[in-house]
C-alpha cells in the first residue's frame, strides 16, 4: 500500500450550492452520520459560502449554520467536524459559535491573491485550538510561484495545511502539478498540502490524483460530486480510483456509491453534471457558485446563461461578487433591447 | 472669515488623501499640522513638499507644537488601537473636536446626509467605514419611506485600494458597517460583506444594497433613493446609481429565513452603485478612499458652519 491520504467530504458545504443552500436538518444529520460510518476523515458543514453566507447575495439557507451544526459532533465516531469561513463574509465571532458546537477544524478561504486578509482569522482559529486549513480560491488566476507565496502567508499565520482551490474548475492537469510543486518548494515540509477541485472540465478526479501524486495529502470530494457548477471531485469515483491505485484510505466504496445514488442524486433538481452551462464555467474560468444565480438572471432578463458567465469572466469577477451577475445581465439586457 | 485650523493624524492612504482634498477644495479649513510616526513615509514626505508643517512624533508631538492652541478639529486616520491612545490624550482639551476615521468608534457614527445635523455637540464622531459611507445613505433612503426589516450591503473594492490596516482587521469592517446599517440606516437587522478584487487595471468601487421592507409604492423608494444620490453627490461627485433599481416581491408562501428574524416576506429592493474617486491621492478606482475622506471633510466643514 502507498501513503495514506486524508479524505474531506464537502457534500454538506459545497453541495449546498447545488440546491440553493436548502439542506434540511434531518437529511443533513443522516448524511453526516452515514459519511462517518463510510469512513471519511472529515465532514465540512456550512452554508455554501461559509459561515454567515446566508444572504440576499448568495441565497438564504434553509437553516442557519448554527442549526445545521448543532448536535452533529456528538454523533460522529471518527470523522472530524469541520467548517468554512470567508473573511469579508463571516467573522471570528461566527467561528467561536461553530467551535462551541463541536467544530474541530476550519478552512479560511480567500481569493488566490488576498491571503493577508486571513492572517487574523487563521491566528485566532489556532488560538481556539482548531486544526486550520488555508483555502486559496480561484487558484487558476495566479501563477504557481505567486500562489505559493500566498500559501506561505497562510502558513506563517499558522495554517496546518494550505489548499490549491480550483473554484472555477479551470485548471488543467499540468497546471495543478505546477501549483503543488510550487507549494512544496515554498512551504515547510511539515505543512500539509490540500487539493479542492471542480469538475467543470471533467478533470475533478484526474486533477485530485495528479495533485496527490505530487504530494497533496488532503483531498476534497463530495458524494456524486454534489457541489457548485459541475460539482466537485465525485467522492465514490475518487475512492474507486484510489482503490485501483492501491492508495490507503478509510472509506467504504460501496456505502459511498449507495449514498451518492440513493440519497444525493434524487435531491438534485438541477442535475450536477458537465453540460453547456457548467462547461462554460471551467472554460471561461468563472467561480462555480455563480451557476444558479446566472441561470436565474438569464431567465429573468431573457439571456443565455453562457453569455452572462463569459462576460463575468471577461470582467475578472472573483468569488463572492454574485451581485455583479445581475449587473452584467442588466447591461446585456440593455444592449439587446438597444440593438 | 479666517479658515479654521485642523490637524490630520495618520499619514497613510486616508490621511494623505484627506490632506490633498482640504488643501485643494476647502474654503473653510486649513491644515496646520500633518502628523505621522514615520518621517520616511510617503505621506509625510509629500506633505512636506507641499509646504505643510509635518510632525513625525504622533499625537504627543502634535500637542507640544506651537500650533496646537489654534487647532480646532483633529482628524484621526490611524488605526482603531492608535485612536484609543490619541483620544485619551486629546479628550482633556474639551473645546476641540475629533473626527475619527478608524473603526474604533468611541463616539457616535456620522453619515453626513443622514444624521450630521443632530451631532454637532459631540466632541468625538466616527465615520463608520468606507462601505458604510457609500451604502448607509441608501439604506436610510429606503427606510425613510418603508419600514426595513433587513438590509445587506456588498462592497467590492480594488485590492490596491485596501491598505494594511483594512487587511489586518477585515472583521472590523463587516461588524462596524452592519451595526451602523441598523443604528443609522434604520434597518432592524444589518449585514455587510466586503470583497477585494485584484483585477488589473483596478476596478472602480462598486456597492450593492439589498433591503427587505414592507410593501410600498415603488415610486416612493425610487424618488427617495434618487434624492439621496443627489445629496451624496454634493460632496462625492463620483457617486452614481449604476443600474435601475430592481424590485422583487418575496411572498408569504415562499418566505426567506433570516437569522434572528425568522421567516420574512415583503419587498426586496436592490440598488447598485458605482463610486468613482476624485483621484486625489490614489487613482479614481479608489472610490472607497474618496467617499471616506470626502465625508470626513464635509463633516468638519459643517461642524464649523454650525458654530
Amino acid at each position: 500500500m502507498k501513503n495514506k491520504v486524508y479524505i474531506q467530504d464537502v457534500t454538506l458545504r459545497d453541495g449546498m450550492h447545488a440546491i440553493k443552500h436548502s439542506f434540511g436538518k434531518e437529511i443533513l444529520t443522516q448524511l453526516a452520520i452515514a459519511l462517518d460510518q463510510a469512513g471519511v476523515d472529515a465532514i465540512e458543514i456550512a452554508h455554501g459560502d461559509g459561515l454567515s453566507g446566508s444572504s440576499f447575495n448568495y441565497g438564504f439557507g434553509k437553516h442557519t449554520d448554527k442549526e445545521w451544526l448543532s448536535g452533529i459532533a456528538e454523533q460522529l465516531q471518527n470523522a472530524v467536524l469541520t467548517t468554512l469561513l470567508l473573511p469579508g463574509i463571516g467573522t471570528i465571532e461566527d467561528l467561536k459559535v461553530a467551535k462551541d458546537l463541536g467544530v474541530k477544524s476550519v478552512r479560511i478561504a480567500t481569493h488566490c491573491t488576498e491571503a493577508d486578509i486571513a492572517i487574523q482569522h487563521i491566528a485566532e482559529a489556532r488560538k481556539m485550538g482548531l486544526d486550520v486549513g488555508g483555502f486559496l480560491m480561484m487558484a487558476h488566476m495566479n501563477t504557481p510561484k505567486n500562489l505559493a507565496k500566498q500559501a506561505k502567508i497562510m502558513e506563517d499565520a499558522g495554517a496546518h495545511c494550505v489548499y490549491v482551490t480550483d473554484s472555477a474548475g479551470a485548471l488543467l492537469m499540468h497546471e495543478v502539478e505546477e501549483r503543488v510543486d510550487a507549494f512544496k518548494l515554498e512551504l515547510n515540509s511539515d505543512t500539509q498540502i490540500g487539493i479542492h477541485c471542480h469538475h467543470n472540465l471533467s478533470l475533478g478526479v484526474a486533477n485530485t490524483i495528479v495533485a496527490m501524486e505530487k504530494g497533496a495529502y488532503r483531498l476534497d470530494a463530495s458524494l456524486a460530486g454534489m457541489g457548485a457548477g459541475a460539482g466537485n471531485s465525485p467522492l465514490e469515483v475518487l475512492i474507486a480510483v484510489l482503490n485501483k491505485m492501491g492508495v490507503e484510505h478509510n472509506c467504504d466504496l460501496f456505502r459511498l456509491m449507495d449514498l451518492a445514488d440513493d440519497i444525493i442524486r434524487p435531491m438534485q433538481e438541477r442535475p450536477v453534471r458537465v453540460d453547456r452551462e457548467t462547461l462554460s464555467l471551467g472554460y471561461a474560468g468563472v467561480y462555480s457558485s455563480f451557476l444558479l444565480h446566472a441561470e436565474k438572471a438569464a431567465k429573468k432578463y431573457g439571456l443565455d446563461t453562457r453569455d452572462i458567465l463569459v462576460e463575468l469572466g471577461n470582467r475578472k469577477m472573483v468569488g463572492g461578487q454574485e451581485d455583479m451577475i445581475v449587473d452584467v445581465a442588466l447591461d446585456m439586457h440593455k444592449k439587446v433591447n438597444h440593438d | 472669515m479666517d479658515k479654521v485650523k485642523v490637524a490630520i493624524i495618520g499619514s497613510g492612504n486616508i490621511g494623505t488623501d484627506l490632506l490633498i482634498k482640504i488643501i485643494r477644495q476647502s474654503d473653510t479649513l486649513s491644515v496646520a499640522a500633518f502628523v505621522g510616526i514615520d518621517p520616511e513615509s510617503d505621506g509625510l514626505k509629500r506633505a512636506e513638499r507641499m509646504g505643510i508643517k509635518i510632525i513625525s512624533s504622533g499625537v504627543d508631538g502634535l500637542i507640544n507644537t506651537e500650533e496646537w492652541d489654534d487647532i480646532k478639529i483633529i482628524f484621526d486616520a490611524t488605526s482603531a488601537k492608535a485612536h484609543l491612545y490619541n483620544w485619551e490624550k486629546i479628550k482633556t482639551y474639551t473645546e476641540k473636536k475629533i473626527i475619527d476615521l478608524t473603526p474604533a468608534a468611541i463616539g457616535p457614527y456620522i453619515v453626513p446626509p443622514v444624521n450630521l445635523s443632530t451631532l454637532h455637540h459631540e466632541n468625538n464622531v466616527n465615520m463608520v467605514t468606507c462601505g458604510g459611507q457609500a451604502t448607509i445613505p441608501m439604506v436610510y433612503a429606503v427606510s425613510r419611506v418603508a419600514r426595513v426589516k433587513y438590509a445587506e450591503i456588498v462592497a467590492s473594492i480594488a485590492s490596491k485600494s485596501a491598505g494594511p490596516g483594512t487587511r489586518a482587521n477585515i472583521d472590523e469592517f463587516t461588524e462596524t458597517t452592519a451595526k451602523a446599517i441598523e443604528s443609522i440606516g434604520g434597518a432592524e437587522r444589518g449585514k455587510a460583506i466586503i470583497i477585494l478584487n485584484p483585477a488589473e487595471p483596478p476596478l472602480v468601487m462598486r456597492d450593492t444594497i439589498f433591503t427587505l421592507s414592507e410593501i410600498v409604492d415603488r415610486q416612493l423608494i425610487i424618488n427617495s433613493v434618487n434624492q439621496m444620490v443627489e445629496d451624496v453627490r454634493k460632496y462625492v461627485p463620483g457617486y452614481e446609481l449604476h443600474q435601475e433599481i430592481q424590485f422583487e416581491i418575496i411572498d408569504e408562501e415562499n418566505p426567506i429565513y433570516i437569522e434572528n428574524l425568522g421567516m420574512c416576506h415583503g419587498l426586496k429592493t436592490m440598488i447598485m452603485l458605482k463610486v468613482k474617486g476624485a483621484g486625489h491621492y490614489l487613482p479614481e478606482y479608489a472610490g472607497n478612499l474618496d467617499i471616506m475622506t470626502s465625508a470626513a471633510k464635509i463633516t468638519a466643514e459643517m461642524l464649523v458652519n454650525m458654530q
